[in-house]
């Protein structure tokens, strides 16, 4: 921190004519997460993305109690009808509120991208951590096998996971998170590395702190801001690539509300309803535009080069 | 770099089978299946042999060209997937055109006008790109382009009622060699849709790269001496600018690749196109372990063969860089 400080004092000094960027430099004396909520408070888009994750949280989270149909409620009457007042979004093929199936489907879409990301964040920055802060065969092992995974397009690796495991959510949950650990270890590893050679590590190492320590407690939390970033960019990733097995078959099995299966439901009757492709394929599109949006904001907001 | 690479994709494509929990050959071949098939499968495909034994084995096969024999079709994979891989592989080079050519265009333009109108609007453009599930983008051209507008066909490699004679297996080349320009022409339309399809969430990441890699290099003092020199607006962009901002660029078009050949999957099953992406989702419904295996891992050999010369690339584009 403190050549840091150091550095950006004398940036200041050789334009001394930025006043702004002196007022953010104290702000940010006080606390650099303030700062960085406050930069981000100012980038429009970011908001944005905010708002629609917001509205798809809400969604989820009211379905109960915005619709009055259940999603597995059939209507065989009313099958393909078109968005009406009685239907908001229209029906499916089978009847089913297509309105109903897309604020459940949101619990569902979150929930994969939730936990998806959480297991890949634990073992990658478990992995990274190993692999960057004890190095030599352990970094070996563990960087070839990241190597590995990476060499294989991710939807794909997902894909032959799925095949061994089985279609269903929990499986397809999985299959998401692992492909998803190289790209979050790598990541740390990198930081790790980086950081480990600093003053204060050593410092740290010289009075004799035990290396579990000097990882959870100095390492890790100077290698956050990027970890943050990445999991909001693989937020979306996930819910994506939820949405393709979802669509091929291989994620939550019916009746179970999912939007990329709705639109593989859907596919059929393209011709005579198209309005059942709309909703799914926007929302997902939508819930994976926020995410980029709040990721990109991050990344300007925590990235001290950005500050000017 | 590269042998413990191929070799660790060897041992995961192998694991497929053998990570399938309980009895492979049970599963298979389902609940209903006698004891005596089962004991026959778990024969042919050797499992009764220790694992080791059974990856050694694997891997040999594998030097010779061997990828296994379908369990659907009977047929040696090897000699069944070629038809495949040339519909991907052509499918994959036209929506990398699409990719590169409109992409990097944008990108440069972007960066050239920087905060224009059309700045503003290719990135709004590119940022939904990146998010748009290409799956539900496919739907929408047939949709649109397909049914409504009745441009372009909606599904397969060309006109089904009149196959081609093919040699390569590559149509549009195919019928080149034939000189048959009228059909090379139904085939290029029967690849638009899929190819835009594919290569748009690559086209928006091309174009967000491009336009940073750029933005980057204009503000370079050598780009500012070109300029002070009198050099023209399109020279300085196209000629000095853009070779040094390249290095970037191609990184992101090698990794986009891998998101080309993944996204294969969802296209051609939407298209309805032979290659290889459907072919392993094929087999997936019908529990076809080795072509599962040997089509994953033809399609990660083809994304670190492209990764390779883009490494390649970069040495002779940059002579700075070493190995």
């Amino acid at each position: 921190m403190g050549t840091s400080k150091i550095k950006k004092h004398a940036e200041q000094q050789a334009n001394p004519m930025n006043l702004e960027e002196i007022e953010l430099e104290e702000q940010e004396a006080i606390s650099p997460w303030k700062d960085t909520f406050k930069r981000l408070r100012k980038n429009r888009f970011a908001i944005i993305g905010f708002t629609i994750i917001l509205f798809f949280i809400l969604l989820g989270l009211l379905a109960p109690v915005l619709s009055s149909y259940t999603y597995e409620e059939q209507n065989l009457a009313n099958r393909l009808h078109p968005p009406s007042e009685e239907y908001w979004l229209g029906a499916d093929h089978i009847g089913r509120d297509i309105f109903t199936r897309i604020a459940y489907g949101a619990r569902v879409s979150l929930q994969v991208g939730f936990f998806a990301v959480t297991g890949a964040l634990v073992f990658g920055t478990l992995l990274g951590i190993l692999a960057g802060y004890f190095g030599r065969w352990i970094d070996m092992l563990i960087s070839r096998i990241f190597d590995i995974l990476l060499a294989f397009p991710s939807i794909l690796l997902a894909i032959a996971i799925v095949a061994i495991l089985g279609p269903s959510l929990e499986n397809a949950l999985i299959a998401i998170a692992i492909v998803n650990i190289p790209i979050f270890g790598r990541l740390v590893r990198s930081k790790v590395i980086s950081l480990r050679e600093e003053e204060y590590i050593m410092a740290a190492k010289a009075q004799g702190m035990k290396s579990g320590r000097i990882l959870f407690h100095h390492i890790l939390p100077n290698s956050i801001a990027p970890i943050i970033v990445q999991a909001t960019l693989s937020f979306g990733t996930a819910i994506l690539e939820a949405a393709a097995l979802g669509f091929l078959g291989l994620g939550v099995q019916p009746p179970t509300p999912e939007w990329g299966q709705m639109l593989a439901d859907s596919r059929d009757f393209i011709q005579l309803a198209p309005w059942t492709l709309f909703a799914p394929g926007i929302s997902i599109m939508l819930v994976v535009l926020g995410f980029n949006l709040i990721g990109d904001g991050l990344r300007d907001a925590l990235d001290p080069k950005m500050k000017h | 770099m590269l042998i413990p690479v191929l070799l660790g994709m060897t041992i995961i494509t192998f694991s497929i089978v053998h990570l399938i929990p309980g009895n492979p050959a049970q599963v298979i071949l389902g609940e209903a299946a006698t004891a005596e098939a089962i004991a026959d499968l778990e024969e042919s495909m050797g499992l009764n042999e220790p694992y080791w034994v059974q990856y050694g084995i694997y891997f040999m096969d594998l030097l010779q060209g061997d990828l296994g024999t379908s369990l659907r079709s009977k047929a040696e994979i090897s000699s069944e997937i070629w038809p495949h891989l040339a519909a991907t592989i052509e499918l994959t080079i036209f929506a990398m055109i699409f990719a590169i050519v409109i992409g990097v265009n944008a990108g440069i333009i972007s960066a050239w006008k920087q905060n224009s109108w059309f700045d503003f609007l290719a990135m709004i453009i590119a940022l939904v790109g990146v998010s748009m599930p290409v799956f539900w983008l496919a739907l929408m051209e047939q949709w649109i382009f397909a049914q409504e507008l009745g441009w372009l066909p909606a599904y397969g490699r060309q006109d089904s009622r009149d196959p081609i004679a093919a040699i390569t297996q590559f149509y549009v080349l195919d019928s080149l060699i034939h000189l048959d320009f009228e059909r090379a022409f139904t085939i290029l339309k029967h690849l638009v849709l899929p190819a835009i399809a594919l290569g748009t969430i690559p086209m928006a990441i091309i174009a967000r790269m491009t336009r940073s890699s750029m933005l980057e290099v204009m503000k370079s003092d050598y780009i500012r001496t070109i300029r002070a020199k009198g050099g023209s607006q399109f020279l300085v962009i196209y000629k000095h600018a853009l070779k040094n901002a390249i290095i970037p660029i191609l990184t992101v078009i090698g990794l986009q690749t891998g998101v080309l050949l993944g996204g294969a999957i969802l296209t051609e099953t939407i298209f309805s196109w032979p290659g290889i992406g459907r072919y392993v989702y094929e087999a997936i419904s019908f529990r076809d372990y080795p072509v599962i295996q040997s089509g994953i891992l033809v399609i990660a050999f083809i994304f670190v063969m492209v990764n390779l010369i883009v490494d390649i690339m970069y040495k002779i584009i940059d002579p700075r860089i070493k190995y």
